[in-house]
């Protein structure tokens, strides 16, 4: 942006940009470990899932080559995801994500509002206060639920006050949802923050002297102005969300809340049949390249509508 | 009137998130001076889980101690090797120009939307089937952090190079530098906050990492604090593992007020844009 090169004269970054080489130079090592250690791994993903069984160890077999990729098993993977037995798994892993994501929201978006427009003096207060979990490891975080919710824990003495005698950590998808939404709303209220705090507010100001109420003027000024922020805070959390395993496994470790995470990690760790689980790794990547592709397009369509 | 009842209630929803994001947090920690065997009910305050047992308290047994140690070489290891590698990309990515760099910029940011599990799983595979050189454990786990910590050092460092511009590089060859001294003597200086900022971001990263960490792990060996915490958290672990945990906030929150105070030094020493102080040579 701040070199945007303007026409007649040569502007500084023009000279720069004159030793291509130097900077491919610079470039060349991180290209290198990302080629090796971020592309590779995806191709080594696909050889295992189109690949073979060996019949007598039954162990998976990669096929190097593309052109005689086997895709049976694929295709078995794929029928059980859509009427199988790994149906409730992948709608399980949706439903989960979108109640967690619903939630972040819903909590998410008027803190990140108040913080933004009203908190004033205090705002450096609540702001430091609001990134330390951040610093928190994620894992102690769950540790700290799963203390307050075990049988003598504290949070299930206190609900028995009112009557509630509740197995929280006994495969509740209730625990697991609450459990993604506080290990991921603090990602999203930054972000939420970041995007709310750079808008004009004097433009819903001016709304309301135009006459909207308030509702008016949040759904007509501020929505549009910050929706690209906001689906973008989303797409930061619903990425990690889809591939969890963990929360669950600390919160549940039941089959009955399983998503799909725990099935990739249950293949590739614990099972002799990582020809599964790189279908499942593969299936996911997919799923998640449609989701943002998504919101590529909407980003771009709106930033069209902005500029016409 | 209503505008301020309505910020009111907003200012209720954030203390109440706040309390609820931190509360359970802070009863973790206090539970790790239990007196008792529980992590749940109290009996009274005590350092036994800390120092004072002989084999159970986290400063001396020793796979706890084990585990420490395998974080912190781990997350330092990575710090080595992702630092140079993500400063050169990130100033050769920005200055790159054509399909060249497109593509170079497109590898870059790519880890940033790829779950972490994808990449643990993408690379368990790896060095399991392909690139079997490379030993499970520390190895795999060093190239595994420095493989998802490179985006976040190239996003920092390229936001500053961005606001430095070209300006100070050029005036420097004007009056006679190399491109090298330009580069040695002018913007390297210049980049320090953001090299700062990304040490601290990585080292609390791979400390706190789990997920590659545990998919790229040989056992005990290479155990780190977050693997210790997971596999033993709902088996019957004593208040140890809450100070284990606790120890693990201690370190983070240390590298983040070590970190804030470098920059503000720096900051006092070379004034806000860290104009050309900071480039004369010593």
């Amino acid at each position: 942006m701040l070199f945007g090169s303007n026409s007649g004269r040569v502007s500084p970054q023009d000279k720069l940009k004159k030793s291509p080489r130097l900077w491919a130079g610079f470039a060349f090592p991180g290209t290198i470990w990302l080629i090796a250690l971020f592309a590779l791994p995806f191709y080594a993903v696909a050889c295992i899932a189109f690949g073979t069984i060996d019949p007598i160890f039954r162990d998976a077999v990669p096929q190097w080559n593309p052109l005689s990729w086997d895709f049976t098993q694929a295709r078995q993977v794929l029928t059980s995801l859509a009427t199988g037995p790994l149906r409730g798994v992948g709608l399980r892993t949706i439903v989960y994500v979108f109640c967690a994501m619903t939630l972040c929201f819903v909590v998410g978006f008027p803190i990140a509002y108040f913080l933004a427009r009203h908190a004033g003096k205090r705002k450096m207060m609540l702001l430091v206060l609001i990134i330390v979990p951040f610093w928190v490891n994620y894992l102690m975080r769950m540790l700290a639920w799963v203390n307050l919710l075990s049988v003598d824990g504290l949070f299930t003495r206190f609900m028995r006050i009112f009557g509630i005698n509740y197995n929280w950590l006994d495969g509740s998808p209730i625990t697991v949802t609450l459990g993604l939404v506080y290990g991921y709303i603090p990602f999203l209220i930054l972000p939420l923050f970041a995007t709310l705090d750079r808008l004009d507010w004097r433009l819903i100001d001016a709304a309301r002297d135009l006459g909207a109420n308030s509702r008016q003027a949040f759904r007509l000024v501020t929505l549009p102005m910050s929706r690209a922020g906001l689906v973008a805070a989303g797409v930061l959390i619903a990425l990690p969300m889809f591939g969890d395993y963990y929360t669950n496994d600390l919160l549940s470790r039941s089959p009955s809340t399983e998503m799909i995470g725990n099935q990739i990690d249950f293949f590739l760790n614990a099972s002799s049949q990582p020809q599964n689980g790189a279908l499942l790794v593969l299936t996911l990547s997919l799923f998640l390249l449609l989701l943002m592709s998504f919101y590529l397009r909407s980003t771009r369509q709106q930033s069209r509508q902005v500029t016409r | 009137m209503t505008a301020q009842r309505s910020t009111s209630r907003l200012a209720l929803i954030i203390w109440g998130y706040i309390i609820w994001s931190l509360v359970p947090v802070v009863i973790a920690i206090i539970f790790s001076f239990n007196d008792g065997r529980s992590r749940t009910v109290w009996q009274g305050f005590s350092l036994r889980w800390w120092w004072q047992d002989p084999n159970l308290s986290v400063l001396q047994n020793a796979e706890m101690r084990n585990a420490i140690f395998n974080s912190l070489v781990l997350a330092v290891a990575t710090l080595l090797i992702v630092t140079p590698l993500g400063i050169a990309l990130a100033i050769g990515s920005q200055r790159m120009h054509g399909r060249s760099a497109n593509f170079v910029q497109g590898l870059t940011s790519a880890p940033l939307i790829t779950p972490e599990i994808v990449v643990g799983s993408a690379l368990l595979i790896t060095f399991t089937r392909l690139l079997t050189a490379v030993p499970l454990g520390f190895v795999a786990q060093l190239l595994g952090n420095v493989t998802f910590s490179l985006a976040s050092v190239v996003v920092i460092v390229r936001a500053r190079l961005v606001s430095i511009g070209a300006s100070f590089e050029e005036a420097a060859r004007d009056l006679g530098a190399t491109r090298w001294q330009a580069l040695r003597f002018v913007l390297f200086p210049m980049l320090w906050p953001s090299v700062m900022a990304s040490l601290v971001v990585v080292f609390a990263t791979v400390i706190d990492d789990f997920v590659i960490t545990s998919f790229l792990s040989a056992g005990v060996s290479s155990e780190t604090v977050p693997l210790r915490i997971y596999s033993s958290v709902r088996g019957g672990a004593t208040p140890a593992l809450n100070a284990l945990a606790t120890l693990l906030v201690i370190i983070s929150f240390t590298a983040l007020i070590l970190g804030l105070f470098a920059l503000s030094t720096w900051r006092k020493r070379n004034g806000e844009r860290g104009g050309l102080r900071a480039a004369s040579p010593m």
